[in-house]
């Protein structure tokens, strides 16, 4: 079988993709991303486990992985930069800030 | 298909002979342990509740020792209690009973005594194990397993690897004919509507939907973030988000068949196939409301690792993260990181882990019955008074 990526798009409406290995900033990263494959430059160190955009998202917006809305973003994010509790935050469990 | 296994008076399946004792009260914990020691075969649980308690929370509890004493892993089971305790031990004997097993039930007071109580009663549970002893393993039909899943301490290889395996190994039991329990309410908030739209009828799928914003809502009263205990913190530093993303990585486990049931905690499931289970997100509280519920099996998947099992039923500890499985293989049972390799698919892992629930149901044990991990905790529901 060949050789994985080192990182993952679980589904094609994902605008995140999950690194399976730690992956250092400014390294291009090929993903199969909605059947071809994508170069996504990283902005930030992304570790082990941890997601990083595959497009640009704005504040507020949806951040999508399993095909589903996990959060939306607190902060915009630029393609490549890393995705995590700095710049997202959960829609449910919790009340809305005023 | 088939499995070695016991069967019981009540024509349920074991997969285990355990002698079982219960202390009915905190107070009686110390003389449940002291008779259990060194007397291989026999098991106590460690139950920290039994009086004070009122309503619904003293029903729960009761519920729980209950389950645990009808469990078909169980032959025969002794109720130690205090004597002045408002969870009484006849109570709970009485009550498990119509299971068709020997049960007996003695207290410290009426005994006179820790040590003349330890004495009578690993007097009585010699004369158990001798039975106990007597009972042989038979080929039982796999369809009348009904295994729990649960992830605990989980990262991102939770949702892309383990869970989505186990979800594989759920539908081969269903088809077999099998039962399984999902649960961890908390852990569907934000996946509850995928679930829901499986259910086999509109009232089961607004039960789903209704435990959730039950949930939810108490989270939101508490005033807090439930980012404070769900995610943990071991769960963001493995790269999980939001509850959301845990919950969706959290329901691979049930597969992919129509969800028959949604039960409440520590309740038997009533239907075959895939039954949802009302409990909290904690790993304890949740494993031992399905072992009260008759679960003779449990599959826990987990990313960061973790020790846990159960007093009275194997549980096999599944990892999807290859250096977890390295550094702890004296806790993980199954190692699936291959999948994230793209060395083994999520159905190849799928199959290894549903032929280790037949191996291990028939009898092989898991990691942490050989450490005698035994972990047993209880879902309070109301204060002790």
């Amino acid at each position: 079988m060949a050789q994985r990526s080192k990182a993952i798009v679980i589904n094609e409406k994902d605008n995140v993709a999950t690194a399976i290995v730690p992956l250092k900033e400014g390294t291009t990263v090929t993903v199969d991303f909605q059947g071809r494959k994508e170069k996504v430059k990283l902005r930030s160190p992304i570790p082990m486990g941890h997601k990083f955009a595959l497009q640009e998202i704005p504040l507020g917006s949806d951040v999508i992985k399993y095909g589903e809305p996990i959060g939306r973003t607190t902060a915009p994010i630029a393609r490549g930069e890393h995705v995590h509790v700095h710049n997202v935050i959960s829609h449910r469990g919790r009340k809305e800030a005023p | 298909m088939e499995f070695q296994g016991y069967r019981r008076p009540n024509g349920k399946v074991g997969t285990r002979n355990t002698v079982l004792v219960i202390p009915s009260v905190v107070c009686s914990q110390g003389a449940a342990e002291a008779m259990t020691r060194n007397l291989k075969g026999t098991v106590y649980l460690p139950n920290v509740f039994g009086c004070a308690q009122v309503g619904a929370d003293r029903e729960q509890t009761k519920r729980t020792l209950v389950g645990f004493g009808a469990n078909p892993n169980v032959f025969s089971v002794l109720v130690v209690g205090n004597g002045c305790e408002n969870l009484p031990a006849k109570e709970i004997a009485e009550a498990i009973v119509p299971s068709g097993k020997r049960v007996e039930w003695i207290e410290i007071q009426e005994v006179g005594g820790t040590k003349k109580t330890v004495a009578q009663g690993k007097k009585i549970l010699r004369e158990m194990l001798a039975d106990a002893a007597k009972e042989k393993r038979e080929p039982l039909p796999v369809g009348e397993l009904i295994l729990g899943t649960e992830c605990g301490g989980s990262d991102y290889t939770s949702g892309l690897a383990s869970n989505p395996a186990v979800g594989e190994a759920s539908d081969l039991l269903v088809r077999a004919g099998g039962t399984v329990i999902l649960s961890e309410t908390t852990e569907l908030i934000g996946a509850e509507h995928l679930l829901a739209k499986r259910a086999r009828t509109p009232e089961i799928g607004k039960k789903v939907l209704d435990l959730i914003a039950w949930w939810e809502n108490e989270a939101i009263k508490t005033g807090q973030d439930i980012r404070g205990a769900n995610p943990a913190p071991g769960n963001i530093a493995g790269g999980i988000t939001t509850i959301e993303e845990k919950s969706l990585g959290c329901i691979y486990k049930g597969g992919t068949t129509t969800l028959e049931e949604v039960i409440s905690y520590a309740h038997p499931p009533t239907q075959r196939g895939l039954v949802l289970m009302d409990t909290p997100g904690h790993d304890i509280d949740q494993l031992t409301g399905m072992m009260a519920g008759g679960c003779q099996i449990a599959v826990f998947t987990t990313g960061r690792g973790t020790p846990t099992g159960s007093p009275i039923a194997p549980v096999i500890k599944i990892t999807g993260n290859a250096l977890t499985a390295k550094k702890m293989r004296d806790n993980i049972d199954v190692d699936v990181s291959a999948i994230l390799k793209g060395k083994e698919t999520v159905k190849e892992a799928g199959k290894r882990i549903f032929d280790e629930i037949i191996a291990v149901a028939s009898g092989k044990l898991t990691k942490a019955e050989k450490l005698g991990q035994r972990d047993f905790c209880i879902f309070k529901i109301g204060l002790n008074f």
